[in-house]
């Protein structure tokens, strides 16, 4: 960095420094309370939107509660119940199957991000546009335009894999497939965000790892592999953290594309749509706010664990 | 969620008026208030210069030009009252209306449907209108037995139907001249339906046409079988659950049996695209379809080769018929006004434009010739003419936590995937748990 810049003479940075930490040091003393009273609007907004509901929630899970309000204290009694629940372990498996092929889609975007950064690639900005588009579409529109796509007798999908000699299923209503074909539709429009994100990644190597290691031979691929992908990792990461957590919270996409009549809906459950369902359809909000601790707790369960482990594999320049 | 708009039905100036009237007004309107309803004994109407401001909450859109000259009637007779109409979609309208009723905040009158009623009936959300019917204001025998029974709850009347419907069997006559099938009668039974139904699905496979459709839908489908087995979905003091018995097994068993031998299409297809749009596509001989689906009948490419017969009958003849009721907020703070609206709303001039102009039968008896005239060619007779043999759609106090179960457990029962008995065992036993904790 300081090749760039002229430096200066040893003295008066050293006296520069003390000064500013001096009055660093006295602006905390003197400011007092004036700091925490411009970000209290925004405390005020967190503690009230996010951290009051969270500990409600946590106090209601351990209630019953009737349809229109008043509840009483049973204990731990919705977790006892949730535990021996056969349909918290269905959701969860679909959940789970669900996150993992959506994360497949993190390496297809850092391949596809890689090469729209490829230099002097023309149209680069309506390819980026292109994959961006279904981040920005309703996922309640694009779940129509798959219901069609996956239709059983009707479908494009089905029709292609006929030209293949191969009889597909009915995507949609059929019990273990279902939560495959919504894994598909999330792992394509999840695609977008992690470009851009990862793009953004990409312009911040510096070209000159590329310059000399094409001095010393490196084929594009062994660029790739040795410089991109590790000089990438932090990206990859906050994708990775991202991803998982918007896919633990699984509902719209199912919901839209399956169909709230669907009768296979009760084996293609996510956690979210188990919560929605005790929450708004059969009236159990007490039962609801415990099936909704569990999802918190599991996210930041899995998110710890995320963090703990990146140590291992992602690089800080 | 849906914005729900909000339609102010009086033109301001009038409130302004009712408000430059003044203070004489607003004494009649107390004064009047100290005999009213709350008093306890006899119901009298509020004083026609009675001026309040109520809402009116429902979720049908379509029904909003008959609702709106409803309203211009009411405030014919009582100039001073302004409705303010409140349209929720009906996706979001149940939400809406628990959080309202929670908070104390209801709507003064709105809609009520039969799996919801004895939620808010056994809540106190809702006001009785025993006292309107002592007053000979409104008379129960106007309406369907059936239906006026949906709304009461041990012994107390809520509210009439505004509205009703029930289910009738489409058929396709174009298709069934193709199979060379004679078409339904009044007097088909279940084999009749099962054998044409075949020789529709056999003889026309080429062109992937079926010939009846079942599905998930209870009030169109399984419940009907149910009851013309001689069976019972919820029993009738609500305490257990029929699922059980061998009745309603047979009329499981019914929609099994037709996807089992091909008449009807498998479970998939039919959630890949349920009957209605089978029917309307013109790839289905026979529908099991209430009087609503005249509007997307009309509308399709089916139009001209359909008519409709009544639903073949098992043991006995059988239809589910449904309506909704219009209630009074038990904490509605104009509730002189919102009773007052109740019973207009009621009455058989309202009832008549109902029929007139909405998408609906009406309720009261004798005003439903608009609607067995609305689609010539085709017996909507058949519609009215069930409530004879109508029994109405089966709920409880918390019809939705059950109607969870049925929809964990039939699929497999209708695919065929699970063995009838053990199933419906499995199912009638958590449905009855779920009754003894109403």
């Amino acid at each position: 960095m300081s090749r760039f810049r002229p430096a200066a003479p040893e003295g008066a940075r050293l006296s520069a420094r003390a000064l500013r930490d001096g009055a660093e040091a006295h602006a905390r003393k003197r400011d007092g309370l004036w700091p925490w009273l411009f970000v209290l609007p925004l405390l005020a907004g967190i503690g009230l939107f996010y951290l009051w509901p969270i500990l409600q929630t946590f106090y209601f899970s351990f209630t019953e509660w009737g349809v229109f309000g008043g509840s009483t204290w049973t204990g731990i009694d919705n977790y006892v119940r949730l535990v021996s629940d056969p349909e918290l372990y269905v959701a969860l498996g679909n959940t789970l199957l669900y996150t993992g092929i959506v994360l497949l889609g993190i390496p297809i975007a850092v391949w596809l991000a890689s090469l729209l950064n490829t230099p002097g690639l023309r149209f680069a900005s309506f390819y980026r546009v292109l994959f961006f588009l279904p981040y920005i579409a309703m996922p309640t529109a694009i779940a129509m335009v798959w219901r069609i796509i996956f239709n059983g007798d009707f479908g494009i999908v089905n029709y292609l894999l006929s030209l293949l000699g191969i009889d597909g299923p009915y995507w949609v209503s059929t019990p273990g497939v279902a939560i495959v074909a919504v894994a598909i539709v999330g792992l394509w429009s999840s695609l977008g965000f992690s470009m851009i994100v990862l793009g953004a990644g990409l312009k911040n190597i510096s070209p000159e790892y590329y310059e000399a290691s094409e001095l010393d031979g490196a084929s594009p691929w062994r660029q790739f592999v040795s410089i991109t992908v590790p000089l990438l990792t932090p990206s990859i990461f906050f994708v990775t953290i991202i991803t998982v957590i918007s896919s633990f919270q699984l509902f719209d996409l199912l919901y839209a594309i399956l169909g709230s009549q669907n009768p296979i809906l009760p084996k293609s459950f996510s956690l979210v749509y188990l919560f929605y369902q005790a929450g708004f359809v059969t009236n159990e909000k007490g039962y609801a706010a415990a099936i909704a601790m569990v999802i918190f707790v599991l996210i930041g369960f899995v998110t710890l664990l995320q963090f703990r482990f990146q140590k291992k594999w992602v690089s800080v320049d | 969620m849906t914005h729900s708009p909000r339609i102010r039905r009086t033109p301001r100036w009038a409130a302004a008026l009712a408000a430059g009237v003044g203070l004489s007004v607003a004494i009649a309107g107390c004064s009047s208030g100290s005999d009213g309803p709350d008093q306890a004994g006899g119901y009298t109407p509020p004083a026609k210069d009675l001026t309040a401001e109520i809402t009116y909450a429902f979720w049908d859109a379509t029904q909003q030009d008959a609702i709106e000259a409803n309203i211009a009637g009411f405030n014919e007779e009582y100039p001073n009252i302004t409705v303010n109409l409140d349209v929720t979609p009906w996706e979001g309208y149940w939400a809406k209306v628990q959080t309202q009723a929670t908070s104390d905040s209801l709507p003064d009158l709105f809609w009520l449907n039969g799996p919801n009623f004895q939620l808010y009936a056994s809540n106190g959300k809702v006001e009785p209108i025993t006292a309107q019917v002592d007053a000979g204001l409104i008379d129960p025998a106007d309406y369907p037995e059936s239906l006026v029974d949906l709304y009461n709850l041990d012994g107390t009347q809520y509210g009439v139907p505004k509205d009703f419907d029930t289910i009738g069997l489409w058929y396709n006559k174009q298709i069934f001249e193709e199979a060379g099938v004679d078409t339904p009668t009044a007097d088909w039974k279940w084999a009749d339906l099962t054998a044409a139904a075949q020789t529709i699905s056999d003889k026309l496979s080429d062109q992937g046409i079926y010939g009846v459709a079942g599905g998930m839908d209870g009030q169109t489908t399984y419940y009907n079988t149910i009851f013309q087995a001689g069976g019972e979905v919820v029993s009738a003091d609500g305490k257990s659950s029929g699922y059980d018995s061998d009745a309603d097994r047979a009329g499981l068993s019914f929609w099994s049996d037709l996807i089992a031998s091909g008449a009807s299409p498998s479970m998939p297809q039919l959630t890949d695209a349920p009957a209605d749009q089978w029917f309307t596509s013109g790839k289905l001989g026979m529908f099991y379809g209430g009087s609503w689906a005249r509007a997307a009948i009309g509308d399709s490419v089916v139009k001209d080769v359909v008519d409709v017969a009544p639903l073949p009958a098992g043991e006995e003849k059988a239809t589910v018929i449904h309506g909704v009721s219009n209630v009074v907020a038990a904490n509605s703070k104009n509730k002189q006004a919102a009773q007052a609206l109740q019973i207009y709303l009621a009455g058989k001039e309202a009832q008549t434009q109902q029929g007139d102009l909405g998408a609906i039968i009406p309720a009261f008896t004798g005003t439903q010739s608009a609607f067995a005239e609305s689609y010539p060619g085709v017996n909507l007779q058949v519609f009215l003419d069930a409530t004879e043999y109508a029994k109405p759609l089966p709920v409880s106090k918390n019809s939705a936590a059950w109607n969870a179960v049925e929809a964990k457990v039939l699929p497999d029962v209708f695919s065929g995937a699970t063995d009838v008995d053990a199933a419906t065992t499995d199912l009638a036993t958590q449905m009855t748990a779920l009754l003894a904790k109403e």
